[in-house]
């Protein structure tokens, strides 16, 4: 008996050896390690990572954004100015500009945070940290907000409002869809670029169905104008949790230039609500089995521990006067 | 023509035995099957992967009914129609998943015990050798359902594995075609792995554990000390009932109660991991979709055929292949290598001992460094290890031949 448990010690440990060395340890080594910021937007990752020439722009920048965020914000203004700017892109059935169609901004009190917001109407380009991408960052496709809204303190106010009326609560899949889906498709969650899919009848006698096929043209349209914009069609966000680990996600999310550098995602300046909402329903398209796994694993172990007692007591029966 | 009991009722025990002789199978393949009473729970290992291999058919079959092999619809088919809308397809595709990884690991404590032991040699040649057409039907089994969800890492794992085949500077390009059916992996490639991992290999698999434990049945298992038994003798004291000065025991019920107990403890560890570590089994980046335009950072095999792996990377493509070429058939060779007479344990074999546990560790190494990327102090860890698993070799006729006799 000693003996045995000596051996099964030995095959465990090499055993752990094993999985160490192919696992934890290879993986450290081939992925390089992004620290994340805590989902704190003040611009210190863009001032580290920017080029010589932009360092002081982008300091600069993300100083005003610093100052207009200690300005005391005036909801009831702020409304009109949402109301008059920016709702006459971000409005229901809006459709695609420079590229990319304007999200819904239903819950962006919820998901997004507040320095980010300001950086946001300040300037998109930069608060996105995609101004590499533009010589003049006002052809950005949310670039006319910038002389629209101009005043540091309108800023405060939108934001201000933004924050006090366009939150409440927001589901995950909703989250998925004001933060993502209007670049990324998840066709486990049935959603594609221009939301979710609708349901339409094929005709009995022809078994074709119309409504279909002009609901996939007009998909593949946007897509095609996606990826005119960004050089590339964002992925298919279905799986993404079992392909990327956590740690790569949320870090990517929080600064996409940080593990990709040059990338054309944008950031997308989520807060802790929005990320933990949106990873929520990444798991939920790219893992669905967890909960019945969670309900399930303990029973099935019980049953092998139990088989295990009655295979030992049988065992003891069968092996009693071999000795 | 034999004696038939006309009034036996069909079915019965005389009707069977007359026609079957179940009493003498029964007695030949487990009642009186004799097992030495002398051995470890690493003896379980054997029946421990016959029940592995039962629960990868099993579970393979269930996939089997919703897997397509067509190269628009597999990755969702598996991905999505198994994992969300089969009752309990995530289930079966975690247990295949887990099971087609963990079968290796216990392969390979199978294989070192067998070492360990000396259980290859002076009688049991061919028990090792059938193990080892195990092994490499295995691997051909894992690495044909690797290709499957078509994934990344299923799309380039084929492409670099099948382009070995071109045998470097010799340019057989028209193999590789051929293996693949077109000049790159596609729907042809797709379709005939399919083939191989549902049905011509699980067939030959089959023959082969059968062909497996045939070997075993004239020579029998070895023993914790290499010790040779009268196994007529023993069996003839336990059938008198003096078990106890008996050396042996028989496979049913005895040493099968003992089969069982391991058998409950691996399934506790198995489905610890199916439920709760199942990711170690299935690689991240075979969850992105096969794209022939986009080449994975890194690719890299599963983690059982990294060590061979490693003993082709190192090296120049012709010296490379051919090292792997040798690190392929090598295992073959032990029982001929191995120039001693003694069947004992590695510990009383003196510099055997060390060759074993160098081996061991040796391949471990150019396992961990099979997954590293290729650079710096790695190449150079991964370029000794690979030279010293060939002095080992080389060193193993002379070593065993000075070894002293017991
Ligand atoms: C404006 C369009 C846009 C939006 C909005 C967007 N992305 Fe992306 N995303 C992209 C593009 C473009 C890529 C491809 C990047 C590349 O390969 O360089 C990408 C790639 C990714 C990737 C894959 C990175 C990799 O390792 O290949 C992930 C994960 C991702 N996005 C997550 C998200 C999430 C989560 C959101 C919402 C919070 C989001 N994206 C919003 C455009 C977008
Ligand atoms: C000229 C049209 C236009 C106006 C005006 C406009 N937006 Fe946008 N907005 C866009 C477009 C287009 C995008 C998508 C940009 C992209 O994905 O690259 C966008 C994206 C956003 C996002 C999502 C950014 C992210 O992180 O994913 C928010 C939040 C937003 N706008 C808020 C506002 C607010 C607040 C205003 C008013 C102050 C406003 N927008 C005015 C066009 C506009
Ligand atoms: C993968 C399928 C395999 C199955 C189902 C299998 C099954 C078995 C069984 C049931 C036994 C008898 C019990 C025991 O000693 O464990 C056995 C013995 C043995 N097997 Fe395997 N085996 C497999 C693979 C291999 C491989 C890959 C090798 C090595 C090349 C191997 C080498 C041996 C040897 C040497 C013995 C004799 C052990 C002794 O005499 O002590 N087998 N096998």
């Amino acid at each position: 008996m000693n003996k045995e448990l000596k051996i099964l010690g030995i095959v465990v440990i090499f055993t752990l050896i094993l999985y160490w060395g192919v696992e934890p340890f290879a993986h450290s080594q081939m992925h390089k390690h992004v620290e994340g910021h805590g989902l704190i937007y003040d611009g210190k990752a863009d001032i580290e990572e920017a080029s010589k020439d932009k360092k002081e722009v982008k300091k600069k920048f993300w100083a005003d954004v610093k100052k207009i965020a200690s300005l005391k914000g005036d909801v009831a203004s702020g409304e009109t100015i949402f109301n008059s700017t920016c709702a006459s892109c971000h409005m229901k059935g809006a459709s695609n500009m420079g590229g990319v169609t304007p999200p819904s901004l239903d819950h962006a009190g919820a998901i997004y945070d507040k320095n980010f917001l300001i950086a946001l109407i300040k300037n998109p380009a930069m608060a996105t940290n995609v101004d590499h991408k533009y010589k003049d960052t006002a052809t950005h496709p949310m670039g006319a907000v910038m002389s629209m809204v101009s005043s540091d303190q309108d800023i405060a106010n939108v934001v201000a409002y933004i924050k006090a009326k366009k939150a409440g609560e927001v589901t995950p899949k909703e989250a998925f869809i004001e933060a993502c889906s209007r670049c990324h498709a998840n066709r486990y969650g049935k959603l594609t670029q221009l939301g979710e899919i609708p349901k339409t009848k094929s005709n009995i006698k022809t078994g074709q169905d119309i409504d279909k096929m002009k609901y996939d043209q007009k998909v593949a349209e946007e897509q095609n104008a996606l990826a005119d914009y960004l050089g590339k069609l964002p992925p298919d966000l279905s799986i993404i949790y079992r392909a990327r680990s956590e740690h790569f996600l949320e870090t990517f999310i929080e600064n996409p230039q940080s593990q990709l550098p040059g990338t054309a995602m944008p950031r997308t300046g989520l807060d802790k609500e929005g990320l933990e909402k949106v990873m929520a329903y990444l798991e939920e398209t790219g893992d669905p089995s967890k909960p019945a796994r969670d309900a399930l694993g303990p029973w099935v172990l019980a049953f092998f521990v139990i088989f295990t007692i009655l295979a030992y007591l049988w065992k003891q029966s069968q092996w009693r006067d071999l000795h | 023509m034999a004696h038939f009991d006309e009034n036996a009722k069909p079915f019965s025990h005389q009707w069977l035995n007359d026609r079957l002789a179940i009493d003498t199978l029964k007695r030949v393949l487990s009642t009186e099957y004799w097992i030495p009473k002398n051995i470890n729970f690493l003896w379980a290992m054997g029946m421990v992967l016959a029940a592995t291999f039962g629960i990868l058919l099993i579970s393979g079959i269930f996939l089997l009914m919703y897997y397509q092999p067509n190269t628009k619809l597999a990755f969702d088919s598996v991905n999505y129609t198994i994992m969300t809308e089969v009752g309990y397809g995530w289930l079966w595709r975690h247990i295949h998943g887990v099971g087609a990884s963990v079968v290796f690991l216990i392969i390979y404590i199978h294989m070192f015990t067998g070492i360990y032991y000396g259980s290859y040699k002076r009688g049991r040649e061919l028990i090792w050798l059938s193990g080892m057409l195990l092994f490499v039907l295995f691997s051909a089994e894992a690495f044909s359902g690797y290709m499957l969800p078509w994934g990344q890492m299923s799309y380039w794992a084929g492409m670099v594995i099948t382009n070995l085949f071109s045998g470097g500077s010799l340019h057989a390009d028209g193999l590789v075609e051929w293996i693949r059916g077109d000049y790159v992996p596609g729907q042809a490639f797709l379709g005939r792995f399919f083939m191989l991992h549902v049905l011509l290999m699980p067939l030959v698999i089959i023959g082969a554990i059968v062909f497996h434990f045939g070997t075993l049945r004239l020579p029998h298992v070895n023993n914790q000390d290499g010790e040779e038994i009268d196994f007529e003798e023993s069996a003839r004291l336990y059938k008198e009932g003096k078990k106890a000065e008996s050396k042996v025991i028989p496979f049913n019920p005895v040493f099968l109660s003992k089969d069982v107990f391991v058998m409950g403890i691996y399934f506790i560890f198995f489905f610890y991991l199916v439920f709760y570590h199942f990711e170690f089994a299935m690689d991240p980046v075979n969850f992105d979709p096969a794209n022939g335009l986009k080449t994975p950072t890194h690719i890299y095999p599963e983690w059982y055929f990294l060590w061979s792996y490693e003993i082709l990377r190192p090296f120049p493509t012709d010296p490379g292949l051919i090292a792997f070429g040798f690190a392929q058939v090598i295992f073959f060779l032990l029982p001929f290598l191995d120039r001693s007479p003694n069947v004992a344990p590695a510990s009383r074999r003196g510099a055997f001992k060390v060759w074993f546990w160098l081996l061991l560790i040796d391949m471990i190494v150019l396992t961990f460094m099979g997954k590293l990327p290729p650079q710096g102090i790695w190449s150079t860890i991964g370029l000794v290890a690979a030279l010293l698993f060939f002095a080992l070799w080389i060193a193993l006729p002379i070593i065993t031949k000075l070894e002293k006799k017991l």
